[in-house]
């Protein structure tokens, strides 16, 4: 009885986390951000800051593209997080929300199948991004062992980071509100060590960056690509999307649960 | 003489309409004021470290860093001002501008003056905390030139967000016009100098129009001001501000039909 209820809720999980990539797709606006920018800021990062690999200290890399992949794929899944907060609170504000609450499904598939999408986002960005770094010349040194790591971390970070912008959409209802959180996005990858090895940055960034969890995502998603793979440093990795995850998860139980009190 | 001021007062009744969206929806102009101040800071943080190559023509990075910010800036601005566009007509506030006996070009002055002046508050946040950080003072000729020549960029971002607008009548397309905007000022010599440049982004910077306008706002930042480094880019503010008004007017003259 128990195990079939639980199925009739995967149930549910499937169906809305397809409907959160059926809305990704559909609308440009969702998945530019996911795709474009990132892939941009990568491709300005390489040829602009290429000569970076020169600067006393920084690490014997293959290329500078290579060092960037992780930064680019980071950015990339922090910002499928926001952009599945946005379609949440646009859900919130179109009614749509109130009507899955009425219907007979448990309130926690609610977040849990808009993160389903948003990780299955995250995943085909992962992909987007390996294939891009193989075309243009990155090395992963890692082989298949190290991209499996990236596409494991990936979706987890995704869903992770996006839990904490589904808190936000809940508490918030307002998609302008969740939006306003992007260039929030560009500051918290600045203060990692996504884009720069940790001892070349400048301070204070530099000691931001050894507190932030993104910089154990942004290296255990770099360390397969530029070194090999590790189970080390995917431990890491897996320590950094735990504590986004953990807070992630408290917010969004907490949003949720006051929007549902306030009716 | 009665009619050009009729019209000169049209253009800045638009142009103040467009501005008091900054008062009327503060949330959504913050992060366009914010967001340049951000990417500076962030470069800065991130490849600071860049300063101590050989070749490099600025003391700090944050003094190098600061015009990519004010045309970055620019280029958000205008985007903003297609967005701005693109929810008029989806609300239906366009089609009553179109049956007024204004001129398209009136309407189109009206949007484009508005973002000239509006860049100037993204501009004065972005120059203020670099200063209080320690950015190089550019001298004063330096500073009007490039925040006039931002003042001019903007008009021209402004032009294509609105030729979007026109052309896709969606706040859908919000992500095209500030991509377009993003890559015309980043695919510059934005991080670095010409000749730090890598693979092919150095050929690109080199025949990118927005490349003499970056070198021009930077020229009082990291040297002397000079006519030579200055023509290049009025001559491609010029050509760029031509090409995307003539856009811009094609496309409005051809929603009223």
């Amino acid at each position: 009885m128990r195990r079939a209820h639980l199925l009739a809720q995967l149930r549910v999980v499937a169906a809305l986390s397809r409907r959160a990539l059926k809305q990704a797709f559909r609308r440009p606006q969702f998945l530019a951000p996911v795709v474009v920018f990132p892939s941009l800021v990568l491709a300005v990062n390489t040829g602009g800051a290429g000569s970076a690999v020169h600067i006393p200290g920084f690490p014997r890399v293959h290329g500078f593209l290579d060092f960037e992949l992780a930064g680019a794929m980071l950015q990339s899944t922090m910002l499928a997080g926001v952009s599945g907060g946005i379609a949440l609170a646009l859900d919130v504000e179109m009614g749509f929300i109130d009507r899955l609450v009425a219907a007979p499904v448990s309130r926690w598939v609610l977040v849990v199948g808009r993160l389903a999408g948003t990780a299955a986002l995250g995943l085909l960005s992962a992909l987007w991004f390996v294939a891009a770094g193989l075309i243009f010349g990155a090395r992963i040194e890692g082989g298949v062992l190290g991209i499996l790591t990236i596409l494991v971390l990936l979706p987890l970070t995704a869903a992770a980071f996006g839990a904490i912008a589904a808190g936000l959409a809940l508490k918030s209802g307002r998609a302008s509100v969740v939006q306003g959180v992007f260039p929030l996005v560009f500051v918290v990858v600045f203060l990692s060590s996504a884009f720069f090895p940790r001892h070349l940055l400048l301070e204070p960034a530099r000691s931001v960056a050894d507190y932030n969890p993104m910089s154990l995502i942004a290296e255990a998603l770099r360390y397969p690509v530029i070194r090999g793979a590790s189970g080390g440093e995917f431990l890491k990795g897996l320590g950094g999307v735990a504590i986004v995850g953990a807070v992630g998860a408290w917010f969004s139980a907490f949003a949720l649960r006051a929007r549902l009190r306030a009716g | 003489m009665r009619r050009g001021s009729a019209r000169l007062t049209q253009v800045a009744l638009l142009a103040r309409r467009g501005l008091n969206e900054i008062i009327r929806v503060p949330g959504a102009a913050i992060p366009g004021i914010v967001a340049p101040t951000i990417f500076v800071l962030g470069t800065t943080a991130v490849f600071g470290k860049l300063a101590v190559l050989p070749g490099f023509t600025a003391s700090s990075y944050l003094t190098f860093a600061l015009p990519v910010g004010m045309l970055q800036g620019a280029g958000f601005t205008g985007a903003a001002t297609g967005v701005n566009l693109a929810r008029d007509i989806e609300q239906g506030w366009f089609d009553r501008l179109l049956v007024s006996p204004a001129p398209r070009a009136v309407l189109l002055a009206g949007m484009v003056a508005s973002a000239a002046v509006r860049v100037l508050l993204p501009t004065t946040f972005l120059l203020a905390v670099g200063f209080a950080l320690g950015a190089g003072w550019p001298g004063v000729d330096g500073l009007v030139l490039a925040v006039a020549l931002t003042a001019c960029f903007a008009a021209t971002a402004a032009s294509w967000g609105i030729a979007l607008a026109l052309r896709f009548r969606t706040q859908a397309a919000a992500p095209l016009m500030q991509a377009g905007m993003f890559v015309a000022v980043l695919f510059t010599t934005a991080y670095a100098p010409q000749r730090l440049l890598t693979g092919w982004i150095q050929d690109v910077a080199r025949i990118n129009p927005v490349t003499r306008v970056m070198n021009a706002v930077r020229q009082g930042f990291v040297g002397d001001v000079t006519w030579h480094t200055t023509w290049p880019a009025l001559v491609a503010l010029a050509g760029l501000l031509a090409v995307l008004l003539a856009l811009a007017l094609r496309a409005l003259r051809r929603a009223g039909r």
